[in-house]
This record gives structure tokens, sequence and C-alpha cells, in this order.
């Protein structure tokens, strides 16, 4: 199997997002911190085959957030997200 | 583009039991298993649902399926293709009969998802089992937003390898057929390209809904964007081996 056939988008989240908030998160706007890039949760990159989930900017492929599940508890790295527009 | 209606707060997602109704044979590789979920609350067309398996010592396998059934159709149903290196989709097309329970839960899911308030035209473009979502779509289409136009460009290995090959005889698709044609075929024999979406699309106007492996969906959404579709209004998803 090669890199590419790895690389899935924000919708393969969803669920993930869903244990974890009350709205949804794949239609939110974020913003790259690193390029600026700003994309639907749903259109941005994501590799499920790392340990958790890693979701990179569509345009530059910086990480924007990691996700790791272990039994009940969850980790969630963000650093790469200057902000989240989450509609309520 | 207006987007989807807003949501507003989900309640939280939790496992449910569903009884399998009816097992359908699409192509020799794909089942749609039909669904009686009590505790379902409904879907919009394009949505997922997680299924899960527990084996006897208490593994569990969990893998996404795009929902094949629109809003509107009383039962619930998923369509899987059988990933042979797969650890779900085997069970889920080989072993699963009618009367089994099977756990799942959704719907999942808000961005590739087309209602009728988000009019058209509407441009799907599938390729092999990416066509289970849109398929969902041209079903609401049919009996919620009849007068918005439409068009499947689908593309597949073969004939034998089309899903739901009887249904779309109603709606206006496209095939075309990569690897196998038949004696005569007058189709488009290639992959997906710029000249066969200038050709099928609705010149650049409405939204487009691509789905299927990953390097299909890329080279489809960068080849509508070139052809005049504003980005935001082409849909993607890719679908990978979380989908075995």
């Amino acid at each position: 199997m090669e890199e590419q056939d790895l690389k899935l988008d924000g919708n393969a989240a969803a669920g993930l997002f869903r244990e974890l908030f009350s709205f949804e998160l794949t239609t939110a706007r974020g913003r790259c911190d690193n390029c600026g890039a700003v994309a639907e949760v749903g259109a941005v990159l994501v590799f499920a085959n790392a340990p958790g989930s890693v979701l990179r900017c569509p345009q530059c492929e910086s990480v924007l957030m990691r996700i790791a599940k272990d039994g009940d508890r969850y980790w969630l790295d963000v650093r790469g997200i200057t902000w989240l527009e989450i509609r309520a | 583009m207006a987007r989807a209606a807003v949501l507003g707060r989900l309640a939280p997602i939790r496992w449910q039991l569903a009884d399998v109704r009816e097992l359908i044979d699409e192509t020799p590789r794909v089942k749609t298993i039909v669904l009686d979920a009590p505790e379902w609350a409904g879907h919009r067309a394009g949505q997922h649902v997680d299924v899960r398996l527990t084996a006897e010592d208490g593994y569990m396998a969990q893998r996404s399926y795009s929902i094949a059934s629109a809003p509107e159709d009383e039962l619930l149903s998923i369509t899987v293709e059988c990933l042979e290196d797969g650890e779900v989709s085997p069970y889920l097309t080989e072993e699963l009969r009618v009367g089994d329970k099977l756990e799942l839960r959704g719907p999942i899911g808000g961005y590739f998802v087309w209602e009728t308030e988000l009019g058209g035209p509407l441009l799907l473009v599938g390729g092999g089992s990416g066509v289970v979502p849109l398929r969902s779509m041209l079903r609401h289409r049919a009996t919620a937003g009849p007068d918005v136009p439409s068009r499947l460009l689908y593309s597949a290995r073969s004939l034998d390898d089309v899903i739901y090959r009887e249904e779309l005889g109603a709606v206006d698709v496209v095939y075309t057929l990569t690897r196998e044609r038949p004696d005569g075929w007058t189709g488009y024999s290639r992959r997906v390209d710029a000249d066969m979406l200038r050709e099928v699309s609705f010149g650049g106007a409405g939204l487009a809904y691509v789905c299927g492996p990953t390097r299909f969906v890329e080279s489809v959404a960068d080849a509508l964007v070139g052809i005049g579709y504003a980005p935001d209004n082409v849909r993607t998803e890719r679908f990978g081996p979380t989908g075995g």
C-alpha cells in the first residue's frame, strides 16, 4: 500500500469528533497557523494510520491537529490551528 | 453558496443495535445491507454510519460506511465492498445473514452532504464504490427535489462492477469504463479527465460532489477547478483502507 492510499480527509475523523464535541466539526472552518489557509474541517487531509489521527492543511500539509485515544482518554493537540469557527 | 442547514447542538452519539433485514448482491464483491434500526433518528444524504464488530474475545473493529439509502427511505442501508485484506468488510459481505444484529452509530459527518435547499445543478462524480453516498443524494433528489438538474459521472472498471446499475437506468448517468468494455461500447473508456468533465458538467455552474479513492478524488477535484468550478463548490470525500 502506498502512502497516497493512506491519505483521507476530514470526513474520516467525523466519528471521532462526534465523540468529543456537541457541534458538527466537519463543517467548522479553521485557519492553518503555518500558511494562513482557511478550510472546512471536512476538507483537510487526515492520516488515520498513525497512532491516532493526524489532520494536515490541504494547502501546505503542516500538522493542524492530532487526536489520540486510549480507552476513555483522548489527547488533543491543536497547535497548528489559529482558530476554529464553529456553527452553533 | 448556501451551506447545509444549521445543525445546532448534537445529541451524544451512542452505539445502537440494528436488525439485518435484507442482503442485496450488487456485484460479485459488493453487497447492500438493509437495516432496521429502531433508534435511528434519521440522516442527511451523504452522511456515514460507523459499524462495530466485537469478537468473542472482546476484540473490536470499527469502520465507517457511507449511507446508501435516502433520508426518505423507510429503512437504513449501507453498501459494502469486500476488500480482500479487510478486517470488517469480508464479514459484512460474506458472513452476515438476514436476522443478525449489527452494532452501529450515526449519522456521522456534515461536510459531504447534499440537501435540496443547497440547489444545483448537481454534478456527482463517483469512482468505484464512491458512488454509494451519491446514490443517497440521487434518491433524495428524486423524491425531494426532482427539479434540480443532476448528472452522475460514474467511473468503474467494467460494466459488471457498476453498483446499482438497474436503478441508475432511471437517472442521468454517464459511465466511463476503465478496464473492460463490452463489445460495441460507445461510452467513455478512460480515466476521468478535464475534457470529459467539460463535456458532462454544467459549465462550472452549481455544485460538484466527488467520492472515490484518494487519487481519483484529487485528480477530479483539481480538474473541476481547472474547468471553472469554484473550489468551495466542489465537495470531496476520499475513502481508503479505513473502509476495510
